[in-house]
């Protein structure tokens, strides 16, 4: 019984640590259509927000859940102002744009920090039992934060003005243009939260991981491919992606080792885009966010 | 290419002086060239960056004392960023395009095995600086690493005496993880113990936390793991996080030799277990002149010193002794001397070269971690790499150069 509840942890973080990975580019890529293949360098910048602010001596707590998602936010809307705002509508070309940003990203924290793995920030709570067994404790603080996030997007795109706008704009934005909306301005907003968001995930999975300049490379691969299973819905889609693909490398993780989960991982995307070539929310959930 | 350099150097030298300003570049410029080849970047720079601080120090000595022959010895330093095509490409540049005396090079099990036949096929003497699985039978190469019969086979008994005799392996999943793996199933077996399972991780893995949980079902008294590189650290704090240092303790075949006690927090690191060659803590005046030399030339924040460091600057020295030794730095004169039981005396202690596998004896310490620091529990002085010499033997014949275990124990006829 303790066994069940232990896995089940473990498969439930899983989980929605995709869902943390993936979300900020769920909104920047699902939402926006712009391939952001500096998705991974926005998590790693958060996690260096939160190496550099800890040892500057601000509360961990602090750093990740503010800091970080405030620096990257924006740098995010500093990038859409200089590189992606001429770019709307060209994905081929902001897929080239991206790759290179991200490649600049990784080589300015490179020079500045150095390419070591630089951190000494641990996970700030303790184990919690679970019968015979025991998790951390910051494994469980990273699956309700992850919940309280996807929640936080759904009511802002649900309920907010600011949400119907950036929902009309990313529909329709020539329509949105004449009602009087600033769509640049949306735009700008958009890709600035999409990129807090990838910031407070980085800063959020630092002391779990550890930071370096290339750790985006581990994150990127894993966020398109849940997103582009998701489909079109970005919230709904993300969350189905997650639970799909990250169940999937859990359990196959658990029996077999993690090379195996990564294979099921990806296997399953395979066969899942031959079979629903527009993602889960194309098919299911279709009404959704 | 028509013909082979070596057949063009064969037979310009037969043309002997008209040709010796055009093929005698490297003999004839005054430096001596030594090439190194290691990762300052990317996941393993963990371990690469102590490794090149040592080795330019190294080199310094040796220029500061005169240089070697009355000749400068020049460094070229590489950097693959922990990609192997990029060792490839430095290898050729080095023995091909420096002209290079000696190639230091390599921290992976995968790096050295990507370049030492190219090496080999272009007759460039070849130091290995790093702990691994044992072996390389390889005239050309000089492996001054330690190797499992050195360390494993003492750090297991030691854990098991101490913790209990049910053992869970956890390794990274190429070359080096999977044999160091056959071997600690070997070593518990021999000393009457039992694995109760193995499991292996690519090299980018970050998320440890089903292995914890199969550890948690497992019940071992111990786990040992032979984890390598940057991502694999999250094992250790993901580990720790789950409270379950305190309940299953660890030892480790490669924690330590990138300082990963330094990227943990104390009281995650606390009571971790590890057998090298070298600690910081080893007990002679070479050791603590050394140390001091190094602080006065990096400052009070100078990387920890490692097996890997330590050993770059002994692998250096060693090489430099045997080119006094044999009054060139052409390389069959050097392997001689180097074969002839070559001592160098180091920080690490007394590192002399055996004949029959170029593997080193050497002595080897176990360590226990507490708060960041390794302070030494046992020692053993001058132990041989007794895993090699089962299957190699150099002396009866030298016309080898083959990894013996790469497909691993059993078909290399280990039990």
């Amino acid at each position: 019984m303790d066994l069940v509840v232990a896995v089940l942890f473990q498969l439930i973080y899983v989980i929605a640590n995709l869902a943390l990975i993936s979300l900020g580019l769920a909104i920047i890529f699902g939402m926006m259509r712009v391939i952001n293949l500096a998705h991974g360098e926005f998590l790693m910048l958060g996690g260096y927000t939160v190496v550099v602010a800890t040892n500057m001596g601000i509360n961990i707590w602090v750093s990740m859940l503010i800091l970080a998602p405030l620096v990257v936010g924006i740098i995010g809307v500093i990038v859409e102002r200089l590189l992606i705002r001429w770019l709307y509508g060209r994905m081929v070309d902001t897929l080239l744009a991206t790759w290179g940003l991200s490649l600049l990203l990784v080589g300015i924290v490179t020079s500045i920090f150095g390419a070591s793995t630089a951190t000494t920030v641990s996970p700030p709570l303790g184990a919690v039992r679970i019968g015979a067994y025991s998790a951390s404790g910051y494994e469980l603080f990273l699956i309700l934060i992850t919940i309280a996030l996807l929640v936080a997007v759904w009511m802002t795109l649900r309920f907010t003005k600011l949400g119907l706008l950036a929902r009309g704009t990313m529909q329709n934005a020539e329509m949105a243009s004449s009602l009087g909306v600033s769509t640049s301005r949306i735009y700008m907003i958009t890709f600035g939260l999409g990129a807090a968001v990838s910031g407070l995930a980085g800063g959020l999975l630092a002391p779990m991981t550890g930071v370096l300049p290339t750790i985006g490379a581990t994150y990127i691969a894993k966020a398109f491919i849940t997103v582009i299973s998701g489909g079109a819905s970005i919230l709904a889609g993300t969350a189905a992606g997650s639970v799909l693909l990250g169940g999937i490398n859990g359990i196959f993780s658990f029996i077999a080792g993690s090379t195996f989960g990564e294979i099921a991982l990806l296997l399953a995307a395979i066969i899942l885009l031959r079979l629903m070539p527009r993602g889960i929310t194309g098919r299911f959930f279709r009404k959704s966010l | 290419m028509t013909f082979s350099r070596r057949s063009f150097l064969a037979g310009s030298s037969a043309l002997a002086l008209s040709s010796a300003p055009i093929i005698g570049r490297a003999q004839g410029s005054d430096k001596i060239i030594f090439a190194s080849i290691l990762d300052l970047s990317g996941g393993l720079d963990i371990y690469g960056a102590p490794m090149a601080e040592t080795t330019k120090m190294a080199i310094d000595d040796i220029n500061a004392a005169g240089g070697l022959l009355g000749r400068e010895v020049e460094l070229k330093l590489y950097d693959a960023q922990s990609t192997i095509q990029f060792y490839t490409q430095y290898a050729t540049q080095a023995a091909a395009g420096d002209r290079a005396h000696t190639v230091h090079a390599g921290i992976t099990s995968a790096s050295r095995e990507a370049i030492r036949p190219t090496l080999a096929r272009f007759k460039t003497l070849y130091f290995y600086n790093t702990q691994y699985e044992g072996g390389v039978c390889d005239y050309n190469c000089f492996c001054t690493g330690s190797t499992p019969a050195q360390t494993v086979a003492k750090v297991v008994p030691y854990a098991m005496n101490k913790w209990g005799k049910k053992v869970y392996i956890v390794a990274a999943d190429y070359n080096y993880g999977q044999i160091t793996a056959q071997w600690m199933q070997k070593f518990v077996a021999e000393n009457g113990g039992e694995t109760l399972d193995v499991e292996f991780f690519p090299l980018d893995v970050t998320n440890f936390g089903p292995t914890i949980n199969k550890i948690q079902t497992a019940k071992p008294d111990f786990v040992i793991s032979a984890l390598v590189g940057g991502a694999h650290v999250s094992f250790y704090r993901q580990y720790a996080a789950a409270g379950m240092m305190k309940e299953i303790p660890i030892a480790s075949t490669t924690f330590g030799v990138g300082n990963e006690q330094k990227l943990i927090s104390a009281e995650e690191g606390d009571g971790i277990i590890a057998s090298y060659s070298y600690f910081e803590g080893a007990d002679n005046a070479v050791n603590t002149e050394f140390l001091q030399r190094l602080e006065a030339r990096l400052g009070a924040d100078r990387p920890v010193m490692n097996e890997l460091a330590v050993r770059s600057y002994e692998g250096a020295m060693l090489w430099a002794e045997a080119v006094k030794m044999a009054g060139t730095p052409d390389r069959d004169p050097v392997i001689e001397a180097l074969r002839s039981g070559l001592t160098y005396n180091g920080p690490s202690g007394a590192v002399t070269i055996d004949a029959q596998t170029n593997h080193c004896n050497m002595n080897v310490y176990i360590s226990e971690l507490k708060d960041q620091t390794w302070n030494i529990v046992e020692s053993f002085t001058d132990q041989p790499p007794a895993d090699t010499q089962l299957v190699c033997d150099l002396v009866a014949n030298p016309d080898q150069s083959t990894f013996l275990f790469e497909n691993g124990l059993a078909a290399a006829g280990i039990e």
